[in-house]
Parts: structure tokens; C-alpha cells; sequence
């Protein structure tokens, strides 16, 4: 087997304020092959925007990686390079694009410029040729008259059009990794749709391989071809796609799945996961997921739970694994509450 | 405001493009003494607007000549001081940390010494100064206050999406600074140069006043009015004109410095340097 193209180990992310230290990113492992889609989901403080920032080495002190963290891309340590030699590989081998394409276009610069720039940072090309790649570019993304709209000024495009100049940039040079965080949930939904098709388009047309971060469970499963599942700056569950959506093991990815709004269930209300992401600075012992867990026991909360395997490629951090009889003897879980599934 | 805008700028215009004109629009030679007798201290005339000093110059040619040195000790003060207050606040908040606070904490020093006694200590150390030394000397005492506000807007841009997302694909920090954060703080560059040059207009008459800023032969509107100082009661033209004109041109300059401050002033209206490009 060969090398995957990212493969991050046991990272780290800690902010240390003082004493205090929020572990934001605490222990996360995964790979992302050539040219697959990998989603790292979890809600809001599971970590996964503070992961994709460590893989570029973007996070500013008081936040720190901790030493034996290991990010390898392309056979590379990451996080032994220089500034510069980071520098050479942000925009360049690995690109990111962000949530907002409102703030993340710079306002007083066209957005040609601003894709011409990228090609200048870090090629020879010069200022004439960088912006015909950059209309070249501009066009590939399925922008109409894409010459006059590479003089326009961000505020002057629709949401959707800044997030497809976005994707303009972060593309324009051919990266063999794209990290995508969550890229569609500005968006309208009928926008959204078209920008994960143009994301999946330019995927095959460039063959890069696509990290996908997102809380969105439907975007998950329209083009990841395997998912990581975060909560408390932790792996909780991995799987392939088909895996996950079929047999999710962790209880967090169950109440994920049914908190997903759904048309063919005939429920009345949504259902939530009760309570919140607990602070980073305060995990609590054991399982982490035990405050918010049905089926929490005594041993979730003294022993730590490892990430038991539980098939093919698919592991999950929930002792349930090996005490899978709690499961139907211990109260109603999650999804039951909403009719049919387990 | 748009008026007042309007108004604004067109008394600097007219008063620069006269100042540029002056050969050709300045009645007489400003240092010729044609008759240093018969025609001393004339009251304004139709041939001499502003009168005449005491050493028979016309008081409106030496006015308009005059124009030239105030403006251009002004207009080249201010470059200084928007050059070096520009970059100085603008690496004391890129860096920050430790840097910004020794950075700040200097520009705390110079702001608690009051302007005009630092230059009049400093002035009087030459004896005869050169005038570019004079612009030199303004303009490096003049941007201690800019600095702290473009420190705070740059500490402020720091984090925003876009400086996030040009360092994701890539830019360094000079490049990050100069390229995408110092554009999105010209609206306040350009306010402080206008106010500034108001301001420099005031200080360097004051000066010249005081015998410390611009030296004869050559005058600038201040030394105009202090060859008129010692006679005010019999021949009160020659101080008069060059001080409504310094007046003037720093009203004009304020209010137009106003003017863009509420243009560019986000809660006051949405006119965002890139609709002005537009």
C-alpha cells in the first residue's frame, strides 16, 4: 500500500492561557488518499475547524501544536518545516477555502487580482500571464463572462459567485489537497447544491484529494467518500460513507443522524442531542460524550474510551463496542424517538 | 457635507493652482523694492490689492509666492508624516506583542511633549535652517497620533476572514500587511493627510512667526505676516491678507478632512473605498 497523501497522527492543538490549557485538539488521527473526499463533521467546538487550521500550520499563539503531533502530506513532516518552506506549500500543494465568502475576499482588491496574486506568490509568472490564469481559472468555475467579472470588486458578486472566485483561488495552482471548511453553509441551498457539484467537477478535472469540514450530515453523504466524526476535540467514529450512514456505531453519530431533517419519516418535531460540547478546557473524565449520552453507564465514566475497531475500516470510541448488549437492554436511544431505524 | 466638501476643495484648488501659476499670475517681482520710499507702506489700491511693506514689495505677489512655500512645506510635512506614522503603526500592530507595546509606550513619550515646544527646541539649534530641513523636522514630529490609529485599525484587520484566508494561500507577511490590510486603511490615511496639512499650514506660520521656520529672502505666509507684525496700526494689509489666507486654506483643509471621515465612517454611510474605485 502506498503512502496516503495527508496522514495526520495523534495531534495536538492546545491554547494556553496562563494555566489554563483548552485541548481544542486532543489526540486526532486520519488519512486522506489521492484524490478522495474525506468529511471531518462534528458541531460547533468539536475541534474540526482548529484541526483543518493545524494541517496549514495557521493557528496563532496562544494556540500551539504539541510537540509529538505528526502531520505528514506528500511524504513531508509539516511540522518540520520553516515559515517559508510552509509558506511554499500554502495556496500552492495544499489550499483551503473558508465559510464566509463575503469577509474572506479581500474588498478593495478586484478579484482577479486577488487569483493573480496567488499564482504570483508563488510562481514566476508574470503579472500578464497570472491573470489570464486567473480568467482562465474564473471560467472553469462556471463564471459567465469571466474577463469582465475578474475587474469587478467582491461586493459587487452574489454570495454564490464569491464563494465559486474562492474556490478560484484556492484551485488556480493545481493543489493536490483542498481543505474545505464548511464551504456551502453561507450559501442558499439551491447555491449549495451547485458549489459541492462544481467542487466535486473540479475534484476529478484537477485530481486532488478534498478534506471536507461540515456539520452538515446531507453534504456528508452527497460527496464524501469517507468520514470522520469529531466531538470534544476527538476521532468518536470513522468509517466509510456507506458504513456510517448504514451502521453508525457512536452515539453522538446516531443523534447526528437523527437530527438530520428527514422527508421520508413522519416526525413532528426535529430531534436534538440534549446539552451542549463541553469546554475544552474542562473535559470530563471518561468518555466525553457521557454528559449527552442515553446509554452513559459507570465505565464511561472512569475509563476512556479507546477507538474500538467495529468492522471494516470503521472504528468507534464507545465501549458499547464491547458491551454491545447495553445497547437494546439500556434506555431508548436516540433515533428511536423518532420511529424507525435500530 | 457633500457641499461643504465641495466648497472645501475648491478654495484648494484655486489657491494651489495660483500657487503654481504665481509667475504668471503674481502682479510684480515679490523680493523686488522698486521704491523703497515713495512707495512704502501703500494702503490697498487697484494696483497694489494687498498694499505694499515697508520695503515697497507688493503685498499680494509676495502672498502668492508665498503660497508656494507654505503649501509645499505643508503638503511635503505631511508625506513625511504619513509615511512614518503609517509604517510604524502599521508594524507595531501587524507584529504586535511585545514589539507593539514598546512601540506604543515610545509613541506615548513623544505625545506628552506638546509639539510646538519640541520644535521650537529643536528649530533653534540651527541658525539660518535650510528649509528642506524645516519640512524634515515638521514632518517627523507629526505622526504620533496617525501611528495609533493605524495600529488599531491594522490590529483590528489582523483577524479578519480575508488576512486569514491570504495567509491559507500562502502570502507572507509583508506581503499580507503592504498588499492586503494597508488598502483597506487608506480611508483613514487620507483623512489624517488632509487634516495634517491644515495643521502644518497653522504650525509652520506659527513658526515662521517666531523667526524658527522658513528664513528670508524667501517668505511663506507666517513670515509675511511678521515683516507686517511691528507696524499693524499704520499699515494693517501687510498682516492681514497672508492671515486670512492661512485661515482660509486651514478651514478649507478641515472641513474637507471632515467631509471624508463622514464619507468613509461606516455608521454614517456605507462608501467603502472600493465603490469610490467603481
Amino acid at each position: 500500500m502506498t503512502d496516503p497523501l495527508l496522514s495526520v497522527s495523534d495531534l495536538r492543538t492546545y491554547f494556553h492561557d496562563g494555566e489554563v490549557v483548552a485541548r481544542a485538539v486532543d489526540g486526532v488521527s486520519f488519512d486522506v488518499a489521492e484524490g478522495e473526499t474525506v468529511a471531518v463533521v462534528g458541531e460547533s467546538g468539536s475541534g474540526k475547524s482548529v484541526t483543518a487550521l493545524s494541517i496549514l500550520r495557521l493557528i496563532r499563539p496562544p494556540g500551539r501544536i504539541e510537540t509529538a503531533s505528526s502531520i505528514r502530506f506528500q511524504g513531508r513532516e509539516l511540522l518540520q518545516l520553516s515559515d517559508g518552506e510552509m509558506r511554499t506549500i500554502r495556496g500552492n500543494r495544499i489550499a483551503m477555502i473558508f465559510q464566509e465568502p463575503m469577509s474572506a475576499l479581500n474588498p478593495v482588491l478586484t478579484v482577479g487580482e486577488q487569483i493573480a496574486e496567488v499564482v504570483r506568490v508563488h510562481t514566476d509568472a508574470s503579472r500578464h500571464d497570472a491573470w489570464e490564469r486567473a480568467v482562465e481559472m474564473l471560467a472553469l468555475t462556471g463564471i459567465s463572462a469571466p474577463r469582465e467579472r475578474a475587474s469587478e470588486y467582491p461586493h459587487q458578486l452574489s454570495g454564490g459567485m464569491r464563494q465559486r472566485v474562492m474556490i478560484a483561488m484556492a484551485l488556480v495552482l493545481k493543489p493536490a489537497l483542498l481543505i474545505a471548511d464548511e464551504p456551502t453553509t453561507a450559501l442558499d441551498v439551491t447555491i449549495q447544491a451547485q458549489i459541492l457539484e462544481l467542487l466535486q467537477r473540479l475534484q476529478e478535472q484537477l485530481g486532488m484529494a478534498v478534506l471536507l469540514i461540515t456539520h452538515d450530515l446531507g453534504v456528508v453523504a452527497e460527496v464524501a467518500d469517507r468520514v470522520v466524526v469529531m466531538y470534544g476535540g476527538e476521532v468518536v467514529e470513522r468509517a466509510t460513507m456507506t458504513e456510517l450512514f448504514e451502521a453508525p456505531q457512536h452515539p453522538y453519530t446516531e443523534g447526528l443522524m437523527s437530527a438530520m431533517p428527514r422527508l421520508d419519516r413522519d416526525a413532528e418535531r426535529l430531534v436534538t442531542i440534549p446539552g451542549v460540547v463541553p469546554p475544552s478546557t474542562a473535559w470530563p473524565s471518561g468518555c466525553r460524550f457521557r454528559d449527552r449520552c442515553s446509554y452513559a453507564w459507570d465505565r464511561c465514566a472512569t475509563e476512556h474510551p479507546p477507538l474500538y475497531p467495529v468492522g471494516d475500516e470503521h472504528e468507534s470510541r464507545c465501549h458499547l463496542a464491547v458491551e454491545p448488549l447495553r445497547r437494546s437492554e439500556s434506555h431508548t436511544p436516540l433515533t428511536v424517538r423518532v420511529g424507525a431505524d435500530s | 457635507m457633500v457641499r461643504h466638501a465641495g466648497i472645501a476643495s475648491g478654495v484648494i484648488a484655486v489657491i494651489v493652482v495660483v500657487a503654481l501659476l504665481a509667475p504668471w499670475v503674481a502682479p510684480y517681482d515679490p523680493i523686488a523694492q522698486p521704491d523703497i520710499i515713495g512707495l512704502k507702506n501703500l494702503a490697498p489700491s487697484f494696483s497694489h490689492p494687498f498694499g505694499t511693506d515697508s520695503f515697497s514689495r507688493d503685498v499680494l505677489s509676495r502672498c502668492i509666492y508665498g503660497a508656494r512655500i507654505s503649501l509645499s512645506v505643508a503638503a511635503l510635512a505631511t508625506a513625511i508624516a504619513i509615511t512614518l506614522g503609517t509604517l510604524y503603526g502599521a508594524i507595531a500592530g501587524y507584529v504586535g506583542g511585545a514589539v507593539d507595546a514598546v512601540l506604543m509606550r515610545i509613541v506615548d513619550a513623544a505625545l506628552s511633549i506638546p509639539r510646538v515646544l519640541l520644535l521650537i527646541a529643536i528649530l533653534a539649534l540651527w541658525n539660518g535652517l535650510p528649509l528642506w530641513l524645516l519640512i524634515v523636522v515638521l514632518g517627523a514630529t507629526g505622526w504620533f497620533g496617525l501611528s495609533r490609529m493605524v495600529r488599531a485599525q491594522v490590529l483590528s484587520m489582523r483577524e479578519l476572514d480575508f488576512v486569514a484566508a491570504a495567509r491559507a494561500l500562502g502570502a507572507s507577511g509583508p506581503r499580507i500587511l503592504f498588499r492586503h490590510i494597508l488598502p483597506n486603511v487608506l480611508p483613514t490615511i487620507i483623512v489624517a493627510a488632509t487634516l495634517g496639512v491644515g495643521h502644518v499650514i497653522i504650525l509652520e506660520a506659527g513658526l515662521s512667526y517666531l523667526g524658527l521656520g522658513v528664513q528670508p529672502p524667501s517668505a511663506s505666509w507666517g513670515s509675511i505676516i511678521q515683516d507686517g507684525a511691528d507696524q499693524i496700526g499704520a499699515a494693517w494689509w501687510i498682516s492681514l491678507f497672508p492671515g486670512l489666507l492661512i485661515v482660509t486654506t486651514a478651514i478649507a483643509c478641515n472641513a474637507l478632512g471632515d467631509a471624508l471621515r463622514a464619507a468613509f465612517d461606516p455608521r454614517e454611510n456605507a462608501v467603502t473605498m472600493a465603490e469610490l474605485d467603481s
